[in-house]
C-alpha cells in the first residue's frame, strides 16, 4: 500500500503543512490521549469514505455467491451463478479465451511498436520525427466513436471484418499517445552516455538498444503493459461494434448481453458473477503493480 | 553521411508506429469525413456525393438537440463533482502515513475495473430486485434509474465513484509540485488556513486544475458505456448522449454510417474548439 508514498514523504517530511490538511505537527508525534481524542474523526471520516469505494466491490463478490430469488443460487451459498455463467451462449471459456487473446495480443503490440517508436523518438533525428509525434498524440483529441466507424468499413475491406485480430489492432492504435508518449521520456531519461558506450565497444545500435536500454527502460514497459492490458480487458466500445457473432464476443459484450437473454428476465445473480471474473484480474494486477499504475498516471500528469 | 544513416535508422524504428499510425488512424479520419459527406447506408456501402443531406439529417436528427443538451448537463456535472472530490481527497490524504496510503489505495481500486465492468456492477446495484438498499428503495418509493432526474444522478455517482481516485491522484501530483518554501512564507505572513488555500494554493495548482478539466470535459463529452449499460438512455429518452446517438444511428435501426459519420465530425470539430477555449481561458487567466 504504498500508493505515490515516494513523493509525498518528501513534502510532509520538509516540515510544511499542507493547506486543507488536519491540523498535525510532523515534528511532535507523541501518542496522547488528547491527540487520540482529536484524530479519531478524522479516523471515522476517511474510514468511512475509503468505505464507500470498497462496499460496492465487496458487496457484488458476495452477492455473487449468496442465495437471491431469480437465480441459480436459490437456496444456501455456492457457485450457481457462475455456472450459469459457464453454460451462456458459447460458455464463459470461450469468452475468456476471446479477452484473454486480444488483450494479450494488444499488450504484446503495444509494447514492441512503443518500445522501438519511444526509442526513435528520443534518440534519432529523422525527416517528419515531429509530425509523427504530433500525430501520434492527437490520437488523443479525436473521439473513439469518430474513429469506429470509419474503421469498421476499413476492416470490413480488408477480411477483417468481425475479427478478434481486428480489435487488437484498433485497441493498440488507441494505446498508441500514451505508450510512445511514456516510452519516449522513458528513453530520454537513460543517459546518452550508456548506448553510446555500447556503440564504442562494438554494439550495433539494435544490439544497444537490446542489452543495455530495455533493461534501463523496464519499468515504463511494464506501466505500458499494463495499463494496454487494463485497456483491453475492459474495453467495450471496440468490441461492440467490430464484433457482431455471439462466437467471437470478449468478456465485457458477453456479461453486458447476458443480461437480456432469458425472456427478459434479468438474472441478475449471474451478472453478477460476470463482473467478478471481469475485475479480478484488475484488482490483482493494480494490487501487484500499484507503483507502475500510479506512475502511468503521473507520468502523464507532470508533461502533459 | 552519420546524419543519413542516423535517419533511416530512427525512421527503421518509428516504421512500426508510422504503419499504425496512418493505417488506423489518418485513413480512417479521412475516410469518416468523405463518409459524412456520402449517402452511405451499413449494407451497401458508398452510395455517392450528397453533401450536405447527412448533416441537414444530423441536425434534424429528432434526439440531436435532446442529445447535446443532456450530454452538455452531464459534462458540467460530472466535471464539477469529480475535480471538487478529487482535489478534496487529494488534500485529505496528502500527507503520507500508513493511514492515508490504504486510504488512496482504497480510492484508487474503483479505477483498476473497466468502465464496462463498473456500469454493470452499478446495474446490479440500482436494480429494484437485486440491490442491497432495497429495503430502502421499497420504504421510501424511489428508484435508482426511475425518473430522468434519478437516472441522471445515479450515473453520475457510479462515475464519480469509478473516477474519483484517478483525479486524486493527478491532484496529487500537482499539489507535490508546488514547493514547500511557499506554504512556510504564507504562513509566517500570518495567513489562515483558508487563506492559503484560495491565495496559494489554488493559483500554482492551476496547470494541474487545466489539465484534470480538459481531461474530464472530454471524457464526459464522449460518454457512452455507463448509459449504454445502466439506463440505455432511457426512462423516455431522456439520457441519450451524443455518442450514444452515433452508435443508435450507425447500428441499431436507422442503419445510416453517413448520418453517424456526420455527427461524428461535428462532435470532432466541436471537441477541438471546446478544448482550445478551455486552454485559453486557463492561459489568459494566469497573465
Amino acid at each position: 500500500m504504498t500508493v505515490v508514498s515516494r513523493t509525498t514523504s518528501t513534502a510532509a517530511g520538509g516540515g510544511r503543512r499542507p493547506a486543507g490538511a488536519p491540523r498535525h505537527r510532523p515534528g511532535a508525534r507523541r501518542v496522547s490521549i488528547a491527540g487520540i481524542a482529536l484524530r479519531t474523526p478524522y479516523w471515522v471520516f476517511t474510514g468511512a469514505l475509503a468505505l464507500i469505494f470498497l462496499a460496492p466491490l465487496v458487496w457484488t463478490a458476495v452477492a455473487s455467491v449468496s442465495p437471491q430469488a431469480g437465480t441459480n443460487q436459490v437456496d444456501g451459498w455456492g457457485f450457481g451463478n457462475y455456472e450459469t455463467l459457464a453454460r451462456y451462449q458459447a460458455g464463459i471459456w470461450r469468452y475468456l479465451f476471446n479477452s484473454a487473446f486480444v488483450s494479450l495480443l494488444t499488450v504484446a503490440l503495444t509494447l514492441v511498436i512503443s518500445f522501438f517508436g519511444g526509442y526513435a523518438f528520443a534518440r534519432f533525428r529523422f525527416p517528419g520525427k515531429n509530425v509523427l509525434f504530433l500525430l501520434t498524440l492527437a490520437i488523443l483529441m479525436v473521439p473513439y466513436a469518430t474513429l469506429l466507424i470509419p474503421l469498421y468499413v476499413l476492416l470490413n475491406e480488408v477480411g477483417l471484418a468481425n475479427s478478434l485480430v481486428g480489435v487488437a489492432l484498433v485497441l493498440t492504435m488507441f494505446q498508441l499517445p500514451f505508450s510512445t508518449f511514456l516510452m519516449r521520456i522513458s528513453f530520454e531519461a537513460v543517459p546518452r552516455e550508456l548506448d553510446e558506450a555500447a556503440t564504442v565497444d562494438g554494439c550495433s545500435s539494435f544490439g544497444a538498444l537490446w542489452r543495455v536500454l530495455l533493461p534501463a527502460v523496464k519499468p515504463g514497459l511494464i506501466t505500458v503493459g499494463l495499463f494496454s492490458f487494463l485497456a483491453a480487458w475492459n474495453d467495450f466500445f471496440a468490441p461492440l461494434i467490430l464484433i457482431n457473432d455471439t462466437e467471437r464476443m470478449t468478456l465485457p459484450l458477453a456479461v453486458s448481453n447476458l443480461r437480456g437473454q432469458v425472456q427478459g428476465v434479468v438474472d441478475y445473480g449471474a451478472t453478477e458473477a460476470g463482473v467478478v471474473i471481469l475485475a479480478l484480474p484488475c484488482i490483482v494486477l493494480f494490487l501487484l503493480l500499484q507503483r507502475h499504475y500510479v506512475r502511468g498516471f503521473m507520468s502523464g500528469a507532470l508533461k502533459g | 553521411m552519420r546524419r543519413g544513416r542516423q535517419a533511416l535508422l530512427g525512421w527503421l524504428y518509428a516504421t512500426p508506429t508510422a504503419v499504425f499510425v496512418v493505417a488506423l488512424f489518418a485513413i480512417p479520419l479521412l475516410l469518416v469525413i468523405k463518409m459524412s459527406v456520402s449517402k452511405w447506408p451499413l449494407l451497401t456501402g458508398d452510395q455517392g456525393f450528397n453533401a450536405p443531406a447527412n448533416f441537414e439529417k444530423a441536425v434534424d436528427h429528432r434526439f440531436f438537440t435532446d442529445s447535446v443538451v443532456f450530454t452538455l448537463k452531464y459534462t458540467v456535472l460530472a466535471t464539477v463533482l469529480l475535480l471538487v472530490l478529487g482535489l478534496g481527497l487529494a488534500l485529505l490524504v496528502q500527507e503520507s502515513s500508513r493511514w492515508n496510503n490504504l486510504l488512496r489505495a482504497s480510492f484508487l481500486i474503483p479505477s483498476a475495473l473497466g468502465l464496462a465492468s463498473a456500469s454493470l456492477l452499478f446495474y446490479v446495484f440500482y436494480s429494484p430486485y437485486a440491490s442491497p438498499l432495497k429495503p430502502l428503495m421499497d420504504s421510501w418509493g424511489f428508484t435508482f434509474l426511475g425518473s430522468p432526474n434519478a437516472a441522471l444522478f445515479s450515473t453520475t455517482f457510479l462515475i464519480v465513484w469509478r473516477y474519483a481516485g484517478f483525479y486524486m491522484v493527478l491532484m496529487l501530483v500537482g499539489l507535490q509540485g508546488i514547493p514547500a518554501d511557499v506554504f512556510e512564507a504564507a504562513r509566517s505572513d500570518g495567513a489562515t488556513r483558508w487563506q492559503t488555500f484560495w491565495r496559494v494554493t489554488m493559483p500554482l495548482l492551476r496547470p494541474t486544475l487545466a489539465l484534470t478539466t480538459v481531461l474530464c470535459v472530454t471524457g464526459s463529452l464522449l460518454a457512452f458505456e455507463q448509459f449504454y449499460i445502466l439506463t440505455k438512455g432511457g426512462p423516455d429518452n431522456s439520457t441519450i448522449t451524443v455518442v450514444q446517438l452515433i452508435y443508435s444511428v450507425a447500428f441499431q435501426g436507422q442503419n445510416d454510417l453517413g448520418v453517424a459519420a456526420a455527427i461524428s465530425v461535428i462532435v470532432l470539430v466541436a471537441l477541438v474548439v471546446i478544448n482550445a477555449l478551455q486552454l485559453r481561458a486557463f492561459r489568459s487567466e494566469e497573465s
